[in-house]
């Protein structure tokens, strides 16, 4: 480890985006237990599950599979399972909104006007997942049930069309929205802390308003931020089932991720299906990604 | 733009109505973050809530006989599998937290500090994981561990939910890190070098200190989210039974109380662990 200090030489810059020295085998060295895991238990299991994606079933015997090219398995999942693949990404893309929307306000808030209240904010934001998700869904399942005090009033001053809130597609994007929340927060706080206050100042001197301000100089400057918490709370929630199992109903709301679970788990011989899912879902994401990328990306994303 | 227009001296006073629109305006965004945070909380404090139900068959609807009672909170591993699910779900996340912080620590020095033929590659690979829908993620390590590893005598159960975590917890702490690592002033290091510091010392007393709050920050990340880990957990599980899974799997016969009292002690226990750190990182830092 000692050579991480690296050569003395090097001119005195100012904390630039590369410092980077060449290494020989110290950086593969430094690399080579975290990536070797990651061979091993991420992208070996990945190759594993394409080809199971691709693997046929023995005519008769449910359960059992030969190895086969057969891309009918995606064709199928596509079709039988296009519903869901909407749904995925319609209430992802909802809560990833609405997410944004209350992320935002509080990240600004963290970074420049909380002062020393600011690791506080930040502990109140992750303390929440020790309580346990499954527990905090359960107990939006009671608060916005009928009976609830949400829905009431909702249905005292009749603006809930339909009556309901659990079992309708509000409840689990309601659920997106809350669970994937501090995913969104972080990586924008993380940028807005990087920005220069003074730069904020300097928007001030030169005669723009508040929200002309933050229009032309804090948006851009978190927009790195903004996009990386906008991935990391769609892609999640678009494989998510949970809320759907616990907030929706059985029918009208169901994701590919309840489809992937229950051809795991529940369908006898639905390995391949859930498997065909499981990578038609990534390649859909994967592709929705990689436009947004291009349309708003820095490559300080990766 | 008015004030270039006050006589000399004269300080400038702005209307009522201005006035309220700029503490407004100053305060809008604390507000809506302490909104927010209440939001965040709302679920927490129906939790809390339900742990002194006196409920009779389900935890869900309130009873007003005999409630608020303390009897779940006297009692808290009364009911069965609650407190193993939690020995369980603790020492997995240790453990994952561990081995991801040290490799993801690693991992991050060698991506930031040097330049190699790989690091693209490298980068992208430490990155995708986090960008795989953990559904992915589950089904996919679900199909090698039974058909590679149970073959070499490794059963879905405790250990398989531990590799599973170190997948993902490894991303956070990589990417965790590498912010700090990237924000450190170089010149700090070069100043320690040109004192003659080895390049050892120049490390350990140096770069090691500076990066430490990222490295703590990343492993409290890694334990947060292994802790909370249901999906993947549940791929990889076999019969092995984690504090998430143990509600999810117990919400159709109905979840016990104690369950809410362990969820929201452990809420408790973690703010004050936290903020019992930051007291005393506070009062250790040079004045």
């Amino acid at each position: 480890m000692s050579a991480v200090a690296h050569g003395a030489g090097a001119p005195a810059a100012p904390a630039g985006p590369d410092t980077a020295t060449r290494g020989k085998f110290l950086p593969y060295l430094l690399l080579l237990p975290g990536a070797l895991w990651l061979l091993i238990f991420f992208v070996v299991p990945l190759a594993q599950l394409f080809t199971v994606s691709l693997q046929s079933q023995f005519p008769g015997y449910p359960g059992y599979y030969y190895r086969d090219v057969n891309f009918r398995n995606y064709l199928d999942a596509f079709t039988e399972f296009a519903p869901h693949f909407g749904r995925s990404l319609l209430f992802a893309g909802l809560a990833t909104f609405f997410a944004f929307a209350l992320s935002y306000p509080l990240a600004y808030a963290m970074a420049f006007k909380a002062g020393r209240w600011r690791s506080l904010m930040m502990i109140c934001i992750i303390a929440p997942f020790f309580t346990s998700f499954i527990l905090r869904t359960i107990a939006w399942r009671q608060i916005l049930a009928d009976e609830g005090p949400v829905a009431k009033v909702l249905n005292t001053l009749h603006l809930l069309p339909g009556g309901h809130i659990t079992e309708t597609w509000m409840a689990v994007v309601a659920g997106l929205t809350y669970n994937f929340l501090p995913f969104m927060v972080l990586p924008i706080y993380a940028s807005l802390e990087r920005v220069d206050p003074r730069v904020l100042e300097a928007g001030g001197d030169l005669y723009a308003n508040g929200f002309t301000t933050f229009r032309t100089v804090t948006l851009p400057m978190s927009m790195p931020g903004v996009l990386a918490g906008t991935l990391l709370t769609f892609i999640p929630a678009a494989g998510d089932y949970v809320n759907a199992e616990l907030l929706g109903s059985d029918r009208s709301t169901k994701m590919v991720g309840n489809v992937i679970e229950s051809q795991f788990f529940k369908v006898p011989g639905g390995y391949p299906t859930a498997a065909a899912l499981s990578f038609t879902l990534m390649a859909l994401i994967l592709a929705l990604v990689f436009v947004y990328v291009r349309r708003f990306g820095t490559d300080e994303l990766v | 733009m008015s004030a270039v227009t006050q006589p000399e001296g004269a300080a400038y006073k702005p209307s009522t109505g201005k006035r309220i629109q700029a503490w407004l305006a100053d305060r809008f965004a604390m507000i809506a973050a302490i909104l927010v945070l209440l939001y965040l909380f709302v679920p927490v404090a129906y939790t809390f809530a339900f742990s002194f139900n006196n409920y009779k068959k389900s935890n869900i609807t309130w009873n007003p006989e005999g409630s608020p009672t303390l009897k779940h909170w006297k009692n808290p591993c009364g009911a069965p599998g609650v407190c193993e699910s939690l020995v369980k779900s603790l020492e997995i996340g240790a453990l994952a937290t561990f081995v991801a912080t040290v490799l993801g620590t690693l991992v991050a020095f060698a991506l930031v500090r040097y330049k190699f033929i790989g690091r693209g590659a490298a980068n992208v690979l430490t990155f995708v994981p986090m960008a795989t829908p953990e559904i992915v993620l589950g089904a996919s390590l679900l199909t090698i561990f039974v058909q590679g590893f149970t073959n070499v005598g490794l059963d879905l159960g405790f250990w398989t939910i531990v590799i599973a975590h170190i997948v993902f917890c490894l991303s956070f702490v990589v990417v965790t890190v590498k912010a700090r690592v990237q924000s450190m002033d170089p010149r700090l290091e070069e100043a320690a070098q040109d004192l003659y510091a080895s390049p050892v010392a120049t490390f350990w007393k140096v770069t090691f200190p500076l990066v430490l709050p990222g490295i703590i920050g990343a492993a409290m990340l890694s334990f947060s989210l292994s802790f909370d880990d249901f999906i993947i957990t549940n791929f990889v599980s076999g019969s092995e039974t984690t504090f998430p899974k143990f509600v999810y799997v117990s919400y159709l016969r109905g979840i016990p109380a104690q369950a809410n009292v362990v969820g929201f002690s452990m809420f408790v226990i973690a703010v004050t662990l936290v903020i019992l750190a930051q007291v005393i990182g506070n009062a250790r830092k040079p004045k």
